[in-house]
């Protein structure tokens, strides 16, 4: 038997969710509709009296106090729709399910609640969602319907839809499989290994089949195609990061100079060869700086720093961009799913998460979108709901982040996932002992992900949503919120020797990894199934979510049980660690891959690359007269990049946990934008806090992409100091997107970056504790044209506050208080906010400032003395943005002389010192009476008293030359900053 | 000592702010996950205040609050029948507000004997923001002071009218059965408000609607917290755990300070000990 069940609204009360479809019908540019009415299927399967179909409704579905429900049984699923036809017709209806196997939590709680109800007659069940368009507007064709479908109700990779009622999508009933194929290797030639590389999306380059082909004539035997699919995973650019061991060319001409301690080794810093790009920039850095407080860098699952002596903190940046193409809510979902579980894999509970996103742009005609491509307001919109269910479900503040809107992201989003643990020093355990038992806790395994680890490696086309649809999963975060309950008591009463995630590669990545010193062994049948029917290299390779693997020893293992039993967490046990060197998997005890821990994880041939960069032929770019300065300042405001992110981060669960004592939001509205979260866990003892910032800025990659790595560094560092964080504290993370490495100018300008990032970390005394890089973001059309994102390099910052009741927030504060700058500003508009809104390519990037570090030294000090009411950093648009965003957040008046502004001779004109971009600025709100020890303290510096806070509502500045060169009324400037603000 | 009983679900996400805020208030917090507590449903006698907390308990899968409800009601009816009828202060906060009502124990209005038993007792629900979105902002709370709430009643002869602290959820609509409202403002029962953010300073509650956002979400009249006919069992959406140090306020920078939402768990622990 089949039986619906429709749950409908029935309140007088309006459906907020049904006023919510509606309006993004409306945005999506379809035809008008008036309203809609949105309803809940949800199908069962199974012999259910009538009465118990009633009772399950009662008990589960309907709330009573604003939904009624009716329902429909039947011998299948036609006999049902064919009931459901007649009752309801097809008229101005779309229904949206799933797709088979595909997460669906509310399906899975059914299934078990039902239990409780003395209902155990229920086989399976599915979901779904009824969409009626009532309402005056005119008849809607089915086109329409297909239309509306298809933008907005559904997304074809994990969904499916029908005009009228739907059949609901069961797994279907298999059998358990066996099946192992043998992969005929050694005896075929190169043509047919690069097509092997391809029809198995291996996404391995000849000569490393060729090796594979090697290894395999040398034992004397063809691989299983789990051995095959183990090697693809193993030496994928996604868990390998090939392009950053390679022996690289590099051929460099023209842009910024690089700036080097007087006593670097010129050897190491020859331009010519690079033996390895992470090796000779990100942790040649590190290692140079060698601070003590760095507790673990680049070996494991994410970076560790000491915090206060007894805790430590842990930080990792992941990106998830391939999948978020595809499936914005499933993509950036497990985008934050993952990264957590990074932070879970160093024994650390998540405190933070941070969130950076880039789209393209919103008002993107649909004409001009390439083909296969989502809109970017349906991804944005996607994205944002898929972080918000997975971090605020999960009980972890969002706290940091950032949005960029620019066309080269269109076909290519961007999500960059963080997130920051804590634990007491000393309760990371990293090695598994021979003997050890492997054990799987968590999500169980379905074919959800695989090939996501190889896939990674692809260009996006315009077909691949149809290819690769099973690579992209929904998440469920309450099991991973238990997994992460069950560790963090594990981990206090120290039941194992060593953790890690279950991420790109699944278990093959976990305990391959894990087992690379030792040897492992696992036998996959005893591995929990989503549904039957895997075969053995699916068990192995699936990216299923929520799942972890742990070393833990057989004594430990009861109690490790009883612990997971506790929060309601599956445990199996799926092999040992055994001390022999050898990755070894089974399946019901016949051998389904033995090989050599040092090829799998070594034998990669070390690829050698070529990379070029030269600087752009561009025009100077700095001659631009825009005319009126008050107009172009509110234009500034209003671009998406600058203007509020309120709607978002809202979204956003920032207070769980309560520590969050800088919000990302601050001021007399709270809406003026904090350049920095200020975090002051309750473990701790004492005031000690954490400042989470970030910076980013591709604009000026597409110059000189050296010049960006200093620039997003000095953000970063400048972010953290103007909340109060210590200077001499702040750990960085790189993550580099880039387009297709095997490119010689994508290349060329990814080791210019990374060039920066070395340069830069060594001059502010930065260390690299983590990082990663998610290449070949590059979209290939029809015809073969590749389009490659802007240079996206995002630095991550982790500052220590000494006393969170001495941070320091970015509103104007008191009326009559002085205001300075400090910094000093330069001819410096090129890759700017006021360049690109003119559209002006060229110019002057922001220039290193080699001694940075050494000026926000005295201003931390001056800070740490209370001697400074606000302080905001000057990044995009200059002194003039910032200057109007301490207005807004703290709802107060400015005036502000430019005669004084410490500069370069270069910079001659207002329009030039109101919206250059030079790095190390900053805003800085002084009592007159704290006004000489704060010159004190900055003396020797570029600083200057600009002005004073003032109580007439308007932002003035006068020029160079005397006169009046902005005035803005605060309300207009508020309106331009908030109501502007794009919501996706 | 006063224990609280803080009880864990998976996916309740505020428990140990709870318990940070009961320590604060003097009181012994204890975090006991469900299936503990099942094993022993007695050992609910042995505290004498409860907190069902924040977060999304079963992932929200059908409805906010709706299965930790359902567990209220197959799995801890009796034991919490008794607490409750003792006299004993039970404190539901945003998840566990939601869990109180859809398990009746909120507000726990007489139910007419013609009723079907079970669904009579639901009176009211608390559903999807009528923005359709999850929401996190700080409010600021009007507190009743006629409510025989154990947990506020206190506080307002001390003066106090308001309260701050966030909110963060996206179902946390307010929506009474009919006549139920008429009823719990003729009992007081409607023990907090959404209140206009501006007139803080003079301590006046505002008159009128408050509006979006200082209502962020839709709720009937503004309602933020209500209690049961007794008064010891309080509902309420916002987090007053998430202020209970004048740092967590958000202008805090600003020189603010207010009364912290931990006052809440002080009357409660404070009325507790007299038990």
């Amino acid at each position: 038997m089949l039986h619906c069940i429709e749950v409908f609204w029935r309140a007088p009360e309006p459906d907020g969710r049904a006023l919510d479809v509606t309006t993004q019908i409306k945005q999506s540019g379809t035809v008008r509709v008036d309203s809609v009415e949105v309803s809940n299927l949800t199908f069962i399967r199974g012999d259910l009296s009538r009465a118990q179909v009633e009772r399950l409704a009662d008990a589960l579905l309907v709330d009573p106090i604003v939904e009624s429900s009716r329902w429909w049984s039947g011998p299948g699923p036609s006999a049902v729709q064919a009931q459901r036809l007649t009752e309801q017709g097809s008229d101005r209806c779309v229904e949206v399910g799933y797709r088979a196997g595909v997460t669906d939590p509310v399906a899975t709680h059914v299934l078990r609640r039902a239990r409780n109800l003395d209902i155990n007659s229920i086989e399976a069940v599915a979901t779904g969602t009824r969409y009626v368009f009532t309402g005056r507007q005119r008849d809607l064709s089915s086109d329409d319907l297909h239309e509306i479908a298809q933008r907005v109700l559904c997304n074809d990779v994990i969904q499916t839809y029908s005009l009228g009622p739907m059949e609901p999508a069961f797994v279907p009933r298999a059998d358990p499989s066996d099946q192992v194929q043998i992969v005929a290797i050694r005896e075929v030639d190169d043509e047919g290994l690069a097509r092997m590389s391809v029809d198995r999306v291996l996404y391995l380059s000849l000569e490393e089949m060729k090796v594979i082909q090697e290894e395999f004539r040398r034992i004397g035997r063809d691989p299983t195609d789990v051995e095959l699919e183990t090697l693809a995973q193993t030496w994928s650019e996604h868990c390998q990061h090939k392009t950053f061991k390679a022996e690289i060319d590099f051929s460099c001409e023209g842009g910024v100079s690089r700036i080097l301690p007087a006593d670097y080794d010129p050897a190491a810093a020859d331009e010519g060869r690079i033996d390895g790009l992470l090796r000779t920039t990100i942790r040649a850095a590190t290692e140079r700086l060698d601070r003590e407080w760095v507790r673990s860098a680049f070996v494991d699952n994410a970076g560790i720093v000491d915090f206060d002596g007894t805790f430590e903190v842990s930080f990792k940046v992941e990106t998830h961009n391939h999948p978020t193409a595809l499936e914005p809510f499933g993509g950036a979902n497990t985008g934050v799913g993952g990264v957590i579980r990074d932070i879970l894999g160093v024994s650390a509970r998540p405190i933070a998460n941070t969130d950076v996103l880039c789209f393209g742009e919103l008002d993107i005609d649909r004409q001009d979108l390439p083909e296969g491509v989502l809109h970017p307001r349906r991804i944005a919109r996607g994205v944002v709901a898929g972080i918000e269910d997975y971090g605020n479900k999960m009980g972890i503040p969002t706290v940091s982040g950032a949005i960029i809107y620019d066309r080269g992201y269109t076909a290519n989003p961007l999500v960059y996932c963080g997130c920051v643990g804590l634990a007491r020093q000393g309760q990371h355990p990293r090695h598994p002992r021979p003997g050890d038992l492997c054990v799987a806790i968590g999500g169980r395994t379905g074919r959800d992900g695989l090939h996501g680890a190889t896939f990674s490696s692809a260009e996006l086309t315009h077909e691949t949503g149809q290819t690769v649809g099973s690579v992209v999963q929904i998440g469920d975060p309450i099991t991973e919120k238990k997994v992460m309950e069950a560790i963090v008591v594990a981990r206090d009463a120290g039941l194992y020797h060593a953790i890690t995630d279950c991420g790109a590669g699944g278990f093959s990545s976990a305990a391959g990894e894990m087992g690379r010193d030792i040897g492992v062994e696992v036998e996959l049948s005893t591995v929990p199934l989503k549904y039957p029917g895997l075969r053995p290299w699916e068990i192995w390779l699936s990216e299923a979510q929520e799942r972890m693997v742990l070393a833990v020893p057989g004594e430990n293992l009861s109690r490790l049980e009883e612990i997971c039993d506790r929060f309601e967490v599956e445990v199996s046990v799926i092999g040992r660690f055994t001390g022999d060197g050898r990755l070894r998997v089974r399946y019901q005890g016949r051998t389904v891959a033995d090989m050599d821990m040092e090829f799998v994880h070594d034998g990669w041939p070390r690829p050698k690359m070529r990379a070029d960069w030269k600087a752009p032929l561009l025009p100077d770019g700095d001659v631009l007269v825009p005319g009126d300065l008050s107009t172009v300042l509110l234009h500034l405001l209003g671009d998406p990049d600058v203007a509020s992110k309120e709607s978002v981060i809202r979204r956003y669960d920032h207070e769980v946990q309560g520590a969050t004592f800088v919000k990302p939001l601050v001021g007399a509205q709270a809406d003026g934008p904090s350049d920095a979260a200020v975090l002051c866990p309750w473990e701790i003892e004492g005031w000690r806090g954490l400042a989470i910032g970030c910076g980013i800025n591709p604009y000026y990659g597409q110059i000189d992409p050296y010049a960006m790595a200093w620039a997003v560094v000095d953000e970063a560092v400048r972010n953290v100091v103007a909340v109060g964080g210590d200077p001499d504290r702040i750990a960085l993370l790189d993550n580099f997107c880039w387009g297709n490495p095997s490119l010689p100018d994508r290349l060329g300008s990814l080791v210019r970056a990374a060039q920066g990032c070395h340069d830069a970390a060594l001059a502010y005394g930065t260390p690299f504790i983590s990082g990663k890089d998610s290449l070949n973001n590059e979209y290939v059309d029809r015809h073969g044209e590749k389009r490659a994102i802007p240079p996206s390099l995002l630095i991550s910052s982790l500052g220590v506050v000494p006393d969170v009741r001495k941070a320091v927030t970015m509103d104007l504060k008191r009326p009559g208080d002085w205001v300075y700058v400090v910094g000093q500003t330069g001819a410096e508009l090129g890759g700017g906010l006021l360049h690109r809104l003119h559209g002006v390519a060229g110019g002057s990037v922001p220039m290193p400032v080699p001694h940075a570090i050494e000026m926000m030294r005295s201003l931390h000090r001056a800070m740490l003395s209370g001697l400074v009411r606000a302080c905001h950093d000057l990044s995009e648009g200059g002194l003039a943005l910032a200057a109007a965003e301490t207005a807004i957040g703290g709802r107060f008046g400015l005036a502000l002389d430019l005669t004084d502004l410490p500069r370069t001779p270069g910079v001659e004109t207002d329009v030039m010192a109101l919206f250059s971009e030079s790095n190390s600025r900053f805003l800085a709100e002084v009592a007159p009476e704290a006004a000489a020890a704060f010159e004190k303290a900055l003396v020797g510096w570029p600083v200057a008293r600009l002005g004073a806070v003032t109580d007439d509502g308007v932002l003035r500045f006068r020029g160079i030359g005397g006169g009046v060169v902005v005035e803005c009324q605060l309300d207009e400037l508020a309106w331009r900053f908030l109501g502007t603000g794009q919501e996706p | 000592m006063t224990r609280a009983l803080i009880l864990h679900a998976a996916g309740t996400n505020r428990d140990r702010e709870a318990a940070w805020a009961v320590e604060k208030a003097g009181g012994e917090p204890v975090i006991l996950h469900i299936s503990e507590l099942h094993e022993r449903p007695a050992s609910l006698h042995g505290f004498q205040m409860l907190v069902l907390p924040g977060g999304f308990s079963y992932g929200d899968a059908l409805g906010a609050g709706r299965l930790l409800a359902s567990d209220l009601r197959w799995l801890f009816e009796e034991e919490m029948a008794r607490f409750v009828d003792a006299g004993k202060p039970v404190l539901g906060i945003c998840n566990g507000f939601q869990a109180l009502l859809k398990s009746g124990w909120l507000p726990g209005l007489p139910v007419h004997p013609s009723g079907h038993q079970l669904d009579a007792r639901i009176q009211a629900t608390l559903t999807r923001n009528a923005s359709n979105r999850f929401e996190c902002r700080w409010v600021w709370m009007a507190l009743n002071p006629d409510s025989p709430c154990v947990f506020t009643r206190g506080l307002a002869r001390r003066g106090v009218s308001r309260i701050g602290c966030p909110v963060a959820h996206g179902e946390g609509r307010f929506i009474p059965g009919g006549g139920v409202l008429e009823r719990l403002q003729a009992n007081d029962q409607v023990v907090l408000t959404y209140d206009r953010d501006g007139a803080v300073a003079d301590g006046v509650p505002s008159r009128g609607p408050a509006g979006y956002p200082a209502n962020p979400n839709g709720s009937v009249a503004d309602v933020a917290g209500i209690c049961n006919g007794q008064g010891n069992v309080l509902g309420l959406m916002p987090h007053p755990e998430d202020h209970i140090v004048p740092w967590q306020h958000p202008r805090w920078t600003r020189g603010e300070r207010e009364e912290l939402g931990l006052s809440i768990f002080s009357e409660g622990i404070e009325y507790a000990r007299g038990l």
